[in-house]
């Protein structure tokens, strides 16, 4: 969710401010002292973040905000099992799990979409051999305000309002609004997903970027023109509440063939719904110990319940086997499938 | 084992002079890495396309593009908004403070505000999607308020501690002989602070308000959860905005190490440095010249 950066802006004007003059000198002294102070700790905070990787009694799982509720979840129910494992789950999105993984510094690299293929080459110069674990199936849901009279889109309409292509409802038989477009920001697996698969071009540069899912379900509630997409554990996550005031479109393959709810948990396990996709653990070389137990726990008949219970949906019986054969391991545990 | 004062002295003098260039040190270190990285962007991407590039998309799905432009705008803007907001505010709060308010209500408004100081960033973006943006959004008739109004509002809320709490230790710091010469001539209340008072603590006035505007420009959560991130060069106040802050603040944590997207968010850093280094070289000329000169 949060980034720790250096923020150069912030830093300079605490060291230049320093110097000034004598009868504001008290005040500016205190304000910058505390400023400089809570750097100092933060910056201990971002240096402590970063010991090593190797030992596997504690496991780090770092990336998709999507998977973390998911993960999260995961992890607890396995720590109950084994009382002396211990699990860090970590949001900030695919993107930094990736580079996280790339760099050594988490274990599993949680992620909604597949990794590019620059970060396959950075992963080869770096001697890191990623190797993909499918564990759950995720649904987009589009979303838009509770009085947008629009109930339906096409993957075709959907993809030509987020290139900017159209850029009022009055387009698609709503109001005469400029239409609001909602996205994560460029380290986000859905924001990549959905380029690729959906648009097949750039987002129109009026996307607002938001720093969360919930952000946009929040910014959506109040926005009568937006529209934006989340994955469907979130929606489903609050018990089937969906919040009052947004509406989940139903999604059609083309002009004339049926729409489909992703509410609907038959439409995605038929894969009627038309924006699936896989939901990835990435680890770096075949796993062993702790961490190949987390894995076989979590693509386990255990593990894929608590999936469901999260919202997003089991994998198939294919997903299954392939994650074995690159595990390399047989599941002799009780709860295969 | 004795220590005479003259080695105290001579010790005390080391450490603070250590003390002095360790942050002169430091700073400089901070500025020739971000330089040095910085420069290492210009391998790949042309100067002219990342100074005068208008728009910012370095992980495109066609042609990445990074100009830097929109960024040092959707900076400037919010921060110029904010600063609009809070430099009235601000200096009439401490003005208020310093000279008129009764001692109780005094009391009351100092801890608050140095409490407000205390606000996490993270809370007052919080407060900026679910509060503020709709209240904007309301109040101008727009679809949404995730813009950059709403960012300098924010901003502005965030940087009035500090220009307060700073202001109104410069209006005390007045010579009481001062006003009372002016109040001996006639003047009433308001005629002595608008032409003695305010005058007289002007240097540490200007003060106050470059440290808030620091404060402004290099704020990153705030902005980065309130104002949209739409990489579209910002039209005005009702356009959503990308600030720099945001954008090093999003993109560092997923870009691999090495590539030009990488280094080209150092070149931004560096560029946000210059930008609030030249402020800070110009106030300080400013304040100069107003000291010791009423």
């Amino acid at each position: 969710m949060t980034t720790i950066t250096c923020s150069p802006g912030k830093l300079n004007t605490h060291l230049i401010w320093q110097r000034i003059d004598p009868p504001t000198f008290e005040a500016a002294k205190n304000v910058a002292m505390k400023q400089i102070l809570i750097g100092v700790l933060s910056s201990f905070l971002v240096f402590s973040c970063q010991n090593n990787t190797r030992s596997v009694e504690n496991i780090r799982i770092k990336g998709s905000d999507t998977e973390v509720n998911v993960a999260l979840a995961l992890a607890e129910t396995f720590m109950e099992k084994e009382p002396n494992v211990s699990i860090a789950v970590t949001g900030g999105g695919s993107g930094t799990g990736i580079a996280a993984l790339l760099s050594g510094k988490t274990h599993i690299a949680n992620a909604s979409r597949p990794m590019k293929p620059e970060e396959l080459q950075s992963a080869r110069t770096s001697g890191i051999h990623p190797l993909a674990v499918i564990f759950g199936i995720d649904a987009l849901a589009v979303i838009v305000h509770q009085n947008n009279p629009l109930d339906t889109l096409t993957i075709n309409d959907l993809g030509k309002i987020f290139t900017g292509e159209k850029s009022s409802w009055a387009e698609l038989g709503g109001p005469d609004k400029e239409i609001s477009l909602y996205g994560r920001q460029s380290n986000s697996g859905t924001f990549l997903y959905f380029r690729e698969e959906i648009l097949g071009a750039d987002y129109a540069t009026s996307l607002k970027q938001m720093n969360g899912t919930a952000q946009i379900v929040e910014a959506i509630g109040t926005d009568p023109a937006g529209i934006g997409y989340v994955g469907i554990g979130y929606l489903s996550e609050k018990g089937g509440q969906l919040p009052s005031n947004i509406k989940v479109l139903k999604i059609s393959e083309k002009a004339g063939s049926p729409a489909f709810s992703p509410l609907v948990p038959a439409a995605i396990l038929s894969r009627q719904y038309p924006i699936v996709r896989p939901l990835y653990q990435y680890v770096n070389g075949a796993p062993s110990g702790r961490l190949l137990e987390f894995l076989l726990y979590s693509i386990g008949a255990e593990g894929q319940k608590i999936v469901s219970e999260n919202g997003y949906y089991p994998i198939s019986q294919e997903q299954f086997s392939e994650n074995l054969r690159l595990l390399n391991a047989t599941l002799t545990v009780n709860g295969a499938q | 084992m004795k220590i005479t004062a003259q080695q105290t002295d001579r010790l005390a003098a080391i450490v603070f002079k250590t003390a002095g260039w360790l942050s002169v040190v430091v700073l400089l270190s901070i500025f020739s890495m971000l330089l040095f990285n910085g420069a290492k962007a210009f391998r790949t991407i042309s100067p002219v396309d990342f100074f005068f590039g208008l728009n910012w998309n370095p992980a495109a799905y066609g042609q990445p593009k990074f100009g830097i432009l929109s960024l040092i705008f959707s900076t400037l803007l919010v921060t110029l908004g904010a600063m609009l907001i809070a430099v009235p505010l601000g200096i009439g709060t401490a003005a208020y403070m310093a000279v008129f308010a009764p001692r109780r209500v005094y009391r009351l408004i100092k801890p608050v505000i140095e409490l407000f100081a205390g606000v996490p960033s993270v809370a007052v973006g919080f407060a900026g999607i679910t509060v503020v943006a709709p209240a904007i959004a309301w109040v101008f008739g727009l679809n949404n308020g995730l813009n950059a109004l709403n960012g300098a509002f924010l901003l502005a809320l965030m940087s009035l501690p500090t220009i307060i709490i700073v202001a109104e230790e410069a209006i005390r710091a007045v010579p009481p002989t001062f006003q009372e010469a002016s109040y001996a001539l006639g003047a009433t209340p308001q005629k002595t602070l608008w032409h003695v008072t305010l005058p007289a603590a002007m240097s540490g006035i200007l003060a106050a308000v470059m440290l808030g505007m620091g404060r402004a420009l290099g704020e990153t959560m705030t902005v980065l959860m309130a104002t949209g991130n739409a990489s579209a060069f910002p039209g005005g106040f009702f356009d959503s905005v990308r600030t720099m802050t945001a954008t090093i603040a999003i993109e560092l944590g997923e870009t691999a190490q090495g590539t030009a997207h990488y280094y080209v968010l150092f070149a931004v850093g560096a560029v946000l440095f210059g930008i609030s280094l030249t402020i800070n070289i110009i106030s300080e000329k400013i304040a100069r010249r107003f000291r010791y000169k009423i």
